[in-house]
């Protein structure tokens, strides 16, 4: 009963989103106010719909009905609570399904907030959302129906992946999901703008918040995935360039060069064609994401199955989302005026460089993604692209922007004078050359290598604060008072790039000064990495929920004293016979100690995998500082207010 | 206006590259043993732990060499094939028993039946290394003279079966 309820909750939600999507834009076009006021109640009735299929499909999981197959093909009576509702999305259908019920909770947070904005605009937004809703839905329904029933049940159910089972299950995907589809926000902003042909800095300013929340949204789930990967993948690797990890990171990096040149249309009215342009392509890169890891077209480690009909459906949405985005841009474009004119060194130049930038970085890990595909549909032969190609590629384009991290907000609009600027610039360079040139030396090993890369890390932090600096010494108020006068924007700017910094730390760090050991041990054998000694003191087994464990014991002690106590192990997972490595991980803010079982060679002895990583850690607190930057810059102040005077829908003057 | 339609010409020539990658199979890739030799390994038996076979005893036939091992879900799947191929007594196949343990193995093959003539039992997946096996199920069609014609990627379907790896064997037995 309850997955008929939830099927049919589905199929009035599409029904729904028809309404949400087809006659209010109707009703735009033809500024007709009656059809305009079906958006909002149909964005509700949407998201109710939505949300009670997807409630259904965890009722089904929570109570064990293996008689729909998707929870039988994806839970076990055995299976802890949290996991079987984390099984909700652990397979293709119900991931489909979190997507949709996400994109209803975007679709309900702009009806909700958006109150203060023209009807037209919230009403061309809310369908434009409702017409994407439709073609997922559809998806859902017709292609990947969670609800299907297995007919007789099954008598048991045949479990989570054991690779999923774990608590990273519960965040990364809704994280990564929230910031893809979030960007479906921007998106259907920019094709209001460009159906009402209003491409101004108002529209700039109400779509900025929301990429800021779902750039926010992506940085937490890419990098939530990466943490994820490291301790539970068993080998302490954080970033692998697998083509499913790119295919979040690439609207990534165009999201971060969307939301810096939204702030140059919505401060100077330039680039507007080029923001429309990214916003359109970041939520393209969002479906191609989709697209990538639904057909299995490319291998990737996120080894979903695959079905070829679903892949066909997907391209196809793609081609209509996109195609018809990209027409509705070529036929607008040529009419938007160009903005406020600049000089050859001012932030808009600057911002720009920084978008072809992140434009140019984006494209080479497109074609290092997409370069297998096209050899093997042009048949010269199936390769794989790995990481020294990424690397070499994508480093040399970082480096002159991470410099311009530095330059950038010092910056005046319109036209920029070095003397201003040379002053704090030159003196945060003086702090960090000398600091990055010696720190390497305090590891023992000097290499340019390190020093090039905490440069660069260092840099971006100290001058991110040297920007505070400037602004609180100059002017003719107290320093406290000047102080509190800074926007919470600015702080949020402020904390992203040093984020970026202490991102940049780490993995310098990481990369150079980590040590790996495997060693063959037995009851009472030490080893000694990065000045820890470890002693393995046995194994025990260990009997799990739906798990047998061998749990081995490894004391770890530096220069006599203990450190503590690491358990690393090896599980087996009784129903799909599958072996883990959990590894033991020890945490701390300049390093982690990261124990992994290998394979036993008998009773007693087994390998193990030892390594120190240095800094490690400073690779997700700079994301999780880029998230918080991005959460103070998009609760600002002059967003809640610039509603109110919305409806006027005038420029905002260069504030700033 | 032409200067806008840019973006749109390109993503058109993208979309056809992936309309042509859904008919791809990436994860086919050529196996570098074709044509080859098949390496040659000396293992225990699965059911008779004594008993050392290696391919050589198979010379003279065309044979299949099927990779399976009870952890695996996917060597459920193609199980009911190869029972159904067993029965038809087209081809004769070994089993290698790949990263497994010994009762593992035995119970599994009891419960779900066992096509093979025999199973070897590699353990440790040393074997299963020099055949480049990366992923389980995989299945070689080894000719009379040793050499590896045709590896499957996967689990085995009766398409595959039927398209492929029967009519290849009877090219070979009839050659």
């Amino acid at each position: 009963m309850i997955p008929e309820l939830g099927h049919f909750a589905l199929i009035v939600a599409l029904a729904v989103a028809l309404v949400q999507g087809i006659p209010t834009l109707i009703g735009v076009v033809r500024g007709d106010m009656r059809l305009m006021a079906l958006a909002r109640p149909a964005a509700q009735a949407q998201f109710l719909c939505v949300a009670t299929g997807f409630g259904c499909l965890v009722q089904c999981f929570v109570s064990n009905d293996f008689s729909v197959r998707y929870v039988a093909e994806h839970s076990n009576t055995l299976l802890p609570m949290l996991y079987k509702v984390t099984a909700v999305w652990g397979g293709h259908e119900g991931s489909m399904l979190l997507w949709v019920m996400l994109l209803t909770v975007w679709t309900m947070a702009v009806a909700l907030f958006s109150r203060r904005l023209p009807r037209e605009t919230v009403t061309a937004v809310l369908a434009v959302m409702g017409l994407i809703s439709v073609g997922f839905l559809a998806f859902v329904l017709f292609a990947s129906n969670p609800f299907e029933r297995l007919l007789p049940a099954a008598a048991e159910g045949r479990d989570l992946n054991p690779m999923l089972q774990d608590p990273g299950m519960a965040f990364h995907p809704p994280m990564l999901y929230m910031g893809y589809v979030g960007f479906s926000v921007a998106f259907a902003f920019a094709i209001a703008a460009l159906i009402s042909g209003r491409l101004d800095a108002a529209w700039a300013r109400w779509s900025r918040p929301w990429t800021t929340v779902a750039w926010m949204f992506l940085t937490l789930g890419i990098a939530l995935g990466s943490w994820w990967a490291y301790y539970e993948l068993g080998w302490g690797g954080w970033w692998f360039w697998d083509p499913v990890e790119n295919a979040s990171f690439m609207p990534w990096l165009l999201g971060t060069a969307l939301i810096h040149s939204l702030a140059v249309t919505e401060k100077r009215g330039c680039f507007k064609n080029w923001t429309v342009m990214l916003a359109i392509l970041a939520f393209a890169l969002s479906l191609l994401g989709t697209f990538l890891v639904r057909s299995g077209v490319l291998t990737s480690v996120h080894a979903f199955a695959t079905d070829p009909k679903r892949g066909i459906f997907v391209l196809g949405f793609l081609v209509v989302v996109v195609g018809s985005s990209l027409t509705l841009f070529a036929w607008r474009a040529p009419k938007v005026g160009r903005g406020g004119l600049f000089e050859l060194f001012s932030r808009e130049s600057l911002l720009l460089l920084n978008n072809v930038l992140l434009m140019a970085a984006t494209g080479a890990v497109f074609i290092g993604t997409l370069y297998p595909l096209c050899l093997d549909a042009l048949d010269l032969g199936k390769i794989s692209v790995g990481a020294p190609y990424f690397e070499s590629v994508f480093v040399p384009l970082m480096v002159p922007l991470v410099l311009l991290i530095g330059v950038g907000p010092l910056a005046r609009w319109k036209a920029a004078r070095w003397k201003d600027m040379a002053r704090p610039l030159w003196l945060t360079a003086g702090l960090v050359l000398p600091l990055a040139l010696a720190m390497p030396l305090l590891s023992g090993r000097w290499s340019l290598f390190v020093a090039c890369g905490l440069a660069l890390g260092l840099w971006t932090i100290a001058a991110s604060f040297a920007q505070i600096v400037v602004r609180v010494a100059g002017g003719t108020a107290g320093p406290w008072a000047r102080l509190a006068s800074i926007p919470r924007a600015q702080w949020g700017m402020m904390l992203a790039h040093a984020g970026v910094g202490v991102f940049i730390i780490g993995v310098t760090m990481v990369k150079n000064y980590e040590t790996a050991v495997e060693v063959r041990m037995t009851t009472g054998d030490t080893a000694s990495v990065g000045g820890y000694t470890f002693t393995f003191q046995g194994i025990e087994e260990l009997n799990g929920p739906n798990y047998i464990a061998a749990r081995a014991r490894v004391e770890v002690s530096r220069d006599g004293s203990s450190v503590g106590v690491m358990h690393p192990e090896k599980r087996i997972y009784t129903v799909q016979r599958m072996p883990m490595t959990e590894a033991a991980i020890d945490s701390g803010v300049f390093r982690d100690l990261y124990v992994a079982l290998g394979e036993p060679l008998d009773i007693r002895t087994w390998i193990l995998r030892i390594q120190h990583k240095p800094l490690v850690g400073w690779i997700w607190w700079g994301c999780v500082l880029m998230a918080l930057g991005g959460l103070l810059a998009a609760t600002d102040r002059r967003y809640r207010l610039a509603g109110r005077t919305a409806d006027a829908a005038a420029p905002m003057p260069g504030a700033i | 206006m032409r200067r806008f339609l840019w973006p749109l010409g390109l993503f058109i020539i993208l979309v056809g590259f992936l309309a042509a990658g859904l008919g791809l199979k990436p994860r086919e890739v050529p196996s570098p043993f074709i044509g080859k030799p098949a390496p040659a390994f000396r293992l225990s038996q699965l059911h008779a732990p004594e008993r050392i076979t290696g391919p050589e005893s198979m010379r003279g036939e065309v044979w299949l060499l099927n990779v399976w091992a009870s952890w695996c879900g996917s060597c459920r799947e193609e199980h009911p094939v190869l029972l159904e191929l067993a029965q038809r007594k087209l081809v004769p196949v070994i089993g290698l028993d790949y990263k497994d343990e010994r009762q593992a193995g035995q119970s599994w093959l009891a419960r779900n039946g066992d096509p093979y003539l025999l199973s070897v039992f590699d353990q440790d997946g040393r074997v299963g290394i020099d055949y480049g096996v990366y992923g389980v199920p995989e299945t070689f069609v080894i000719d009379k003279a040793g050499i590896v014609r045709h590896k499957h990627i996967g689990p085995l379907t009766d398409a595959v079966l039927n398209e492929k790896i029967i009519p290849l064997v009877k090219e070979l037995n009839g050659a």
